[in-house]
């Protein structure tokens, strides 16, 4: 139980949904979600796939806990070949579409083929149908969520969709539910979209069954009052949102700034959480209107903003005028920092046209900070970007270029295809701030020594969420590490890497470990679930999942080469910060973290650490 | 011995910032050389509350607090339990 054991496959091209029991062998050794659904993507499709080929196949999926009573159980994932990398995509959302999901009564949803005409899934309980969605395509998120609630009648309903981006084929587009929760790296947006697929509408009553109801409610019961009581998960996320980081990574001097030339930015506290809550000069009233929570999520880190209605990026839109899903720190970098931008409207404005039309806002503001960098070294022109000065911090320029990629126009088409692409066309590869082709997030590994061999070893590119290091690294939770050095990072990366991963299979939110160890979080999903689950179990299933990643990753054509960072962040100093004269010194950590992978010094996986992981 | 730093105080930590603040910072006169933890008192932070202390960004450790002496010009960050991702 708390497994639905139930797969809805879809087929797009013969237009038929059909009911499937889970392998519940593969779920015993995967547990649901990120590693499950990764194994039938294994399983069942060529890692050498074209990500737009009708033989992709996308998978939605939930986890074990997802649904439950269980603290912050909104959790659910897409997973399919990233059409942006080339490696394994797997993202990840919260919300109320997956609770919603999994109380229908499915673990999974595997779509496959490619349907002619646009569709979308219409699901209520154990029936589900493809509709036709002529009518939705060429619509916004915003406006076909609302299109679908309205025509279901039914408010409860949950919808996750795409938008423009994901339609036009934008390499980072999202799947985004809720309004404005996203499935939001690596392009599964896109995916979804080169199946004419726009959106996907689940109603559940049937619920969601566990092993054994008086432990699954003591074990959540105890878990909420941990995560209540911490000073991090009940008071600093709820209050100041992941943002409150802004200030934090910019006084240590890891804030990656103009496409990494700089690790501080003179207008971090104007994008800031402080500064958020902060009423305006302008109108008197603060950027963030309230705090917000996803499916039975005591933490309640979203942030709800509005726009000073006179701005000038809403002054004529009154669309945009409302409280909608605010900044959360990832997005604050990438369209602030990232680009030299540090006015709050500004930046909140994109990260609501990110919502709207369904794009990352990591990949479209690292992409806008390349494009930058471009400009400034005369490799682009205002003859290439449709006359735009397109100078780091012009913020008028910037708001023009993100409203042109969501609407693939222009100069927009190419900021759509992502840093990589962008700058190996001009000329300067170099100026692409990525590992395996997807931007890096908003800590410099300049700065933070095990971030750089998280981002480095990221299965599906770079990526703070596989081993979020600045836990021990800068915040000091579960023991503090020093950034600077390089010595232990490689056990540091690897245990973060495979209790993520577990956590990321399970259901719910990693945000939980700041407060909860494995040892509070295995004891919901022995409650919940067949089988003995235990913290050892845990990180064994974590780091079979890992593997299992990579062995897909070189299937599909990566090697130990990709393991690697921008020249940027290995030979460049910081000039700045805590870090001032240091690079990132992979060359000192990657070989020791492919000794305690258990891999050869190529970086592939053993036989004995796959006979080990039954892999 | 006057020196004059700078105070940072964050998140839940702003409402102890002294008048005249500005963008969460403040400049402030010593009348003698202090320690990291002698500042925290005299500004009335809840030393429970000093979580995660930054001198010119670099990070202090509760265990040298008592000892580490600011110097002229320094910039004290202090921030309570925060997190993000």
């Amino acid at each position: 139980m708390s497994w639905s054991e139930k797969i809805l496959r879809v087929d797009l091209g013969a237009g038929t949904c059909t009911s499937e029991p889970l392998n519940m062998e593969w779920a015993q050794d995967y547990m649901g979600q990120r590693g499950l659904a990764t194994k039938y993507l294994v399983e069942e499709t060529d890692p050498n796939v074209d990500p737009f080929s009708p033989d992709n196949k996308m998978i939605i999926a939930t986890g074990p806990l997802t649904g439950t009573i269980a603290p912050t159980s909104g959790r659910w994932s897409v997973v399919c070949k990233s059409p942006l990398t080339g490696a394994i995509a797997c993202s990840n959302s919260g919300g109320f579409f997956g609770g919603e999901l999994k109380n229908a009564g499915w673990d999974m949803i595997i779509f496959e083929g490619k349907s002619d005409t646009p569709v979308y899934l219409d699901i209520t309980n154990d029936k589900a149908e493809l509709k036709d969605a002529s009518d939705l395509w060429g619509k916004s998120v915003w406006e076909t969520e609302t299109t679908l609630r309205e025509r279901r009648g039914d408010n409860d309903v949950r919808v996750a969709s795409i938008g423009l981006a994901g339609e036009n084929g934008v390499l980072y587009a999202a799947v985004v539910n809720d309004m404005d929760r996203a499935a939001g790296r690596s392009g599964v947006g896109a995916v979804m979209g080169s199946k004419n697929l726009k959106a996907m509408v689940v109603r559940g009553t049937v619920g969601v069954k566990v092993k054994d109801p008086m432990a699954m409610m003591k074990t959540s019961n105890t878990a909420k009052e941990i995560l209540a009581e911490n000073a991090i998960t009940g008071e600093g996320l709820p209050t100041h949102g992941t943002q409150v980081l802004m200030n934090v990574i910019n006084e240590l001097g890891a804030l990656p700034t103009r496409n990494g030339h700089d690790v501080q930015f003179e207008g971090a506290h104007d994008i800031s959480a402080e500064a958020m809550a902060e009423p305006r000069e302008s109108d008197g009233e603060a950027n963030l209107v309230s705090n917000a929570a996803c499916f039975n999520c005591p933490i309640s880190c979203q942030r709800r903003s509005k726009i000073d209605p006179s701005h000038f990026t809403v002054k004529d839109k009154p669309e945009y005028q409302m409280v909608s899903g605010g900044l959360e720190y990832e997005a604050a970098w990438a369209l602030g920092a990232a680009c030299g931008v540090k006015d709050l409207d500004a930046v909140t404005y994109a990260n609501f046209v990110c919502n709207e039309q369904g794009l990352d806002p990591i990949t479209l503001g690292s992409t806008l900070g390349a494009a930058m960098d471009l400009y400034a070294a005369g490799a682009i022109t205002s003859d290439d970007t449709g006359g735009h000065e397109l100078t780091f911090g012009n913020t008028e320029v910037f708001v023009a270029m993100v409203d042109a990629t969501a609407k693939g126009e222009g100069f927009g088409k190419e900021l759509g295809q992502g840093s990589k692409r962008l700058c190996a066309k001009y000329g300067h590869p170099e100026f692409s701030m990525t590992v395996k082709g997807q931007e890096f997030p908003a800590y410099d590994p300049r700065a933070i020594q095990g971030m750089g061999l998280g981002y480095a070893t990221s299965n599906r590119g770079a990526c703070h969420l596989r081993a979020y290091t600045v836990s021990s690294e800068v915040l000091g939770i579960g023991g503090k590490t020093d950034p600077l050095v390089t010595e232990g990072k490689a056990g540091l990366v690897k245990a973060f890497q495979d209790l993520t991963a577990a956590v990321d299979s399970s259901g719910t939110c990693v945000f939980t470990t700041f407060a909860l160890t494995g040892d509070d979080i295995a004891p919901m999903i022995d409650a919940a679930c067949e089988g003995d689950w235990g913290v050892e179990r845990l990180n064994e299933v974590g780091e079979r999942i890992w593997n299992m990643e990579r062995q897909y990753n070189i299937a599909a054509g990566f090697t130990g080469a990709d393991d690697t960072l921008p020249e940027r962040m290995l030979k460049d100093i910081a000039k700045t910060g805590s870090a001032k004269g240091s690079v990132n010194r992979l060359d000192e950590m990657l070989p020791e973290y492919y000794q305690v992978r258990g891999w050869d010094e190529s970086g592939v996986p053993t036989q004995d650490t796959l006979s080990r992981l039954s892999l | 011995m006057v020196l004059k730093i700078t105070l940072k105080l964050f998140a839940g930590l702003s409402e102890y910032l002294p008048d005249g603040a500005h963008q969460n910072a403040v400049e402030v006169v010593l009348d003698r050389e202090q320690s990291i933890s002698q500042v925290i008192e005299q500004f009335k932070v809840p030393a429970e509350k000093a979580h995660l202390v930054l001198v010119n960004g670099v990070y202090c450790a509760p265990s040298d607090r008592d000892q580490n002496k600011l110097k002229e010009g320094d910039i004290l960050a202090i921030w309570p339990p925060v997190a993000g991702g």
